[in-house]
This record gives structure tokens, C-alpha cells and sequence, in this order.
């Protein structure tokens, strides 16, 4: 019986904290088109965002790229069907692997750091110092990132998809010496706008909720350095879960309007 | 210091409570400052005196109560007006909050950014950043890190921040706390400097007899969420209450 009733309370605080994040979400929809805009502080999570992560999502994408042409290649021997590798692996990976993958990657560098970064201003009073001196820092802390999220994320996964076809074409170049011009022709006329498109969007909404976990989780901190790593590592769990939920829910919207 | 019947205060508490959950921290806490005066309040840890000076900011919301700063109720206003309102009041963190990713410059500029047009005679950030630092003898330090700084120079560029845009109350919430005995002494030295140069009404709160002793006109001690006494330190240092002179004993 004990254990039913813990189960029941985490499930009501799962919920409960699931209706926090929607008030929190809804209060940053509020702040996000009233003046003043921090463009400052936009501009320099932007850049701490993108700039940071681009070497990592590079060499993922470019790994990612490389061991997914390397295992598809003796399955499509067996049937012949080496000619269609580049459309495989272009569809697979700017449709759902690139985006999934690199947010993930993103969930773990960009929402845990924001989560513990967000604590330990909490901890330390600067959240209230910032309040105290005039300033709204939901504004200036929390949607700055969760905007710059929004709009990094989706130029991330860009790159990235772009660095893992280069993976992919370096395999094929190597193992079946198909030239890269060859390879670019065949993704390119594999790939329809309406494999692009709802990609793009998808991985929007990836990053607004990177950043709105990762604030909510550090902006609402307790319990001291205890407290950071803990909203440091809870933010990359919600964030992790929430990913596949809204991957689930974009290829669902995407059935529905392009049928895949 | 002050007659009560002819000075009006620029700061009140009236009838303050507040509990977190069962526990119920201020029970009906009351307090006045009066301009250019030097209140300290005095209480055990866990006694609610950060609590009280956090609900002075709007930083925590009282259960019930009134606070008045400058004849204004600041449980009832709005965000924009509060805002506006903690431009006239300087805040020393206990652990000085300094922002940990910016530069002491960039720390003094922040208030600045919305605020610049509430001084007077504003010349320019760069001037008042160099003499706020000027003010607190830390000018040298101006483009280190927080994290490149003592506890005690931590706690001058948090006091400099505080000062920036020149508030007319200043709050000080345990400012020797985590000091040692010599720096702990220049700061209250830095304290009485400030406020005598800038007339500023300050409001202490603090465990620190000698802290009490060197800057307090008047003084409150906080016991059980209550206003336990008032007066002056000599007052108060020569009752005969055993639960007072727990206080003032070392």
C-alpha cells in the first residue's frame, strides 16, 4: 500500500509539474512581445548557442553520417540496391534521424547547461539581485534563451544533417567509389521541400523546448548546489522525453498533410 | 533620533506576517525608518529577518500587512511601478549576488541600463561605474571577474552595485556575515562613509554586535516573528532581560 501511495504522489507531481511548465510557458509568450526587448542578450546567447555547439553537432552529424552509410551498405548489397543509398540515407537522416539525434546531443549541451547555470543564479541570489535592481530577469535570463534556442536549434540541425551527408558521401566515395558529384545529385533529387519543411519546423519546436525546460528547471532551483544538479540533470530527462513527444506528434501533423 | 510625531518615516512596516506552511516566521512584525537614520535589526538565525527585508523588496509577498516605502503601499502595485520604486533602494545580498558571469564593470552597468535616466545629473555610465568603484577603493579591479575577487572585495563591488543609482534607502542583509574580523570592520568603515556622503537611510540587519555597536542609531531586535524591544544600542546592551542580553554577549 505504501508503494501505491508513492506512486500516486509522483504521479500527481508529474502532473503538477507539467501544469508549472505550461503557466511558465505561457508567462514567457506573454513577456516575449512586450517591450523592452534585451536584443544584447539575444544576440549573445545566440552566439554562445550556436557557436559553442557547432563543433560538437559537426562531429556527431559527421559520425552519424559515416556509421549509417557503413551498416546500410552490406544490407542494400544484398538486394542491389547500392544505388540507393544516397536517397536512403538523405531521407532518413534530414527527416528524422538529423533532427532527433541533434537534439538530443543539444537536450544534453544547451539544456543542461542552462538548467545549471539558471540554479546557480538562484542559489546565489543574482536571479534576486537582478529582480531588486529594476530588471525583470524572467526577461532578461529566461526569454533571451528560450528564443535563442528556438532559433539556433533549427540551424544546428541544418549543419548537421548537412556534415552527415558529407560522412555519408565520404563512405560511399571510399567504398564504392561513387564521386561526391554523384552523390549530391542523387540526395538532391531524392530530397521534396516537403521533407525539408517539416523537418525544419519540427526541430523549432525542439528548441523551444530545450530552452523552456532548461529556464524552468534552473529559474525555479531550491535547495541549494543539491538543487543545480539536480535541475541540471532533471532538465535533460524532461527534455529527452519531451523530444520524442513532440517527434511522435510532428510525424503524426506530417501523415497528415504530406503523407509520407 | 528622530520624534516619531513630527518626521514621517520613508519606510513602514505595519503588522507584517508571513509563514511558510506551518511555520510561521513574522507574527506581526512592525518597523519605521526614518530618513538619514541607521536602523539595525537584530535576531537569532532563522529568526525571519532576511524573510522581513525580502518582503520590503517584493521579493517575497506577505500574508498580510502593509509595507510603505515613500508613501507608497508596495503590496499593492504593479510590477512596473515596484520596478521603478527598487531604483530608490540599494540592496547588499548577504552572499553579495554578484553576477558571476559578467566583469565588475559590467556588474556596476547592469542597474544602469533601464535606470540611467533616473539620475539627476547622469554623465555617463563610465563615469559613475569609475566612481561608484572609486567610492568602495576598488577602481583597479574594474574589468576582473567576480570570481577573480576575496569575499571582501566581493562584498565593496556588491555594495558599489547597490549604490550605482544613487538609492535613498539603503538595505543591508548581514553584510559582515563570512568576514573576517579586519574586513568586516572596513566594510561597517565603508558603510558609515556611504551614509554620510550620500545621506542615505540604511536599514541593517545583522548578528553582529560590534557591526550594531559602530553604525546603529536605533536598533529592533526580532524574536519569535515580534518586535522583542527597541532602542538604542546603549539601551539595549545595559537591559536587565535575559532574552536581551543573549544578544550582547560574546
Amino acid at each position: 500500500m505504501p508503494e501505491a501511495n508513492s506512486i500516486l504522489s509522483r504521479t500527481k507531481s508529474f502532473f503538477a509539474e507539467i501544469g508549472d511548465m505550461t503557466f511558465f510557458a505561457g508567462r514567457f509568450f506573454r513577456e516575449v512581445f512586450s517591450p523592452p526587448f534585451e536584443f544584447r542578450e539575444l544576440l549573445r546567447q545566440c552566439y554562445n548557442m550556436g557557436n559553442r555547439s557547432f563543433l560538437l553537432v559537426g562531429v556527431t552529424g559527421f559520425i552519424l553520417g559515416l556509421v549509417f552509410t557503413l551498416q546500410s551498405r552490406p544490407t542494400l548489397m544484398q538486394f542491389g540496391a547500392e544505388s540507393w543509398m544516397a536517397s536512403m540515407v538523405s531521407l532518413s537522416i534530414v527527416r528524422e534521424i538529423g533532427p532527433v539525434i541533434i537534439a538530443l546531443i543539444c537536450a544534453g549541451r544547451i539544456g543542461s547547461g542552462i538548467g545549471a547555470e539558471l540554479g546557480s543564479m538562484r542559489v546565489t541570489e543574482q536571479i534576486d539581485a537582478m529582480e531588486v535592481s529594476g530588471t525583470n530577469p524572467f526577461k532578461f535570463l529566461v526569454v533571451t534563451r528560450v528564443v535563442a534556442t528556438t532559433l539556433m536549434l533549427p540551424l544546428l540541425i541544418i549543419m548537421g544533417d548537412a556534415i552527415a551527408l558529407l560522412g555519408s558521401a565520404l563512405v560511399e566515395n571510399l567504398k564504392g567509389d561513387v564521386s561526391y558529384l554523384l552523390y549530391f545529385n542523387q540526395v538532391f533529387n531524392a530530397l521534396k521541400f516537403s521533407d525539408i519543411i517539416p523537418a525544419t519546423i519540427k526541430s523549432v519546436f525542439f528548441g523551444f523546448a530545450i530552452g523552456l525546460v532548461g529556464c524552468y528547471k534552473g529559474y525555479y532551483c531550491s535547495k541549494g548546489t543539491v538543487g543545480v544538479g539536480e535541475a541540471s540533470n532533471s532538465a535533460v530527462v524532461y527534455i529527452s522525453m519531451l523530444l520524442f513527444v513532440i517527434d511522435f506528434i510532428a510525424v503524426f501533423v506530417t501523415d497528415i498533410f504530406f503523407e509520407i | 533620533m528622530n520624534s516619531e510625531k513630527n518626521i514621517k518615516p520613508v519606510l513602514e512596516l505595519k503588522n507584517l506576517h508571513k509563514s511558510f506552511g506551518d511555520n510561521q516566521v513574522l507574527k506581526g512584525f512592525n518597523l519605521k525608518l526614518f530618513e538619514g537614520e541607521n536602523l539595525v535589526i537584530m535576531g537569532k538565525s532563522g529568526s525571519g529577518k532576511s524573510v522581513m527585508v525580502k518582503c520590503l523588496v517584493g521579493l517575497i509577498q506577505p500574508d498580510s500587512g502593509s509595507i510603505t516605502i515613500k508613501d507608497q503601499d508596495i503590496t499593492a502595485m504593479g510590477q512596473k511601478e515596484l520596478d521603478l520604486l527598487r531604483t530608490e533602494i540599494g540592496f547588499l545580498f548577504q552572499g553579495s549576488a554578484l553576477y558571476d558571469s559578467m566583469t565588475v564593470r559590467e556588474n556596476l552597468e547592469f542597474p544602469l541600463r533601464r535606470h540611467k535616466n533616473k539620475i539627476d545629473d547622469f554623465q555617463g555610465t563610465e563615469i559613475l561605474v569609475k566612481e561608484a568603484l572609486e567610492n568602495v577603493g576598488l577602481l583597479h579591479a574594474i574589468d576582473l571577474m567576480p570570481a577573480e575577487l576575496s569575499g571582501g572585495m566581493q562584498r565593496r563591488v556588491a555594495l558599489a552595485r547597490a549604490l550605482i543609482l544613487k538609492p535613498k534607502i539603503i538595505m543591508y542583509d548581514e553584510p559582515t556575515t563570512g568576514l573576517d574580523p579586519i574586513t568586516a570592520k572596513e566594510i561597517i568603515q565603508l558603510m558609515r562613509t556611504i551614509q554620510n556622503k550620500y545621506h542615505t537611510s540604511s536599514l541593517i540587519i545583522t548578528h553582529d554586535v560590534d557591526c550594531a555597536r559602530v553604525i546603529s542609531n536605533r536598533m529592533i531586535l526580532l524574536v519569535d516573528g515580534i518586535n522583542y524591544a527597541e532602542g538604542t544600542f546603549e539601551e539595549l546592551s545595559s537591559s536587565n532581560d535575559p532574552q536581551i542580553q543573549a544578544f550582547f554577549k560574546n
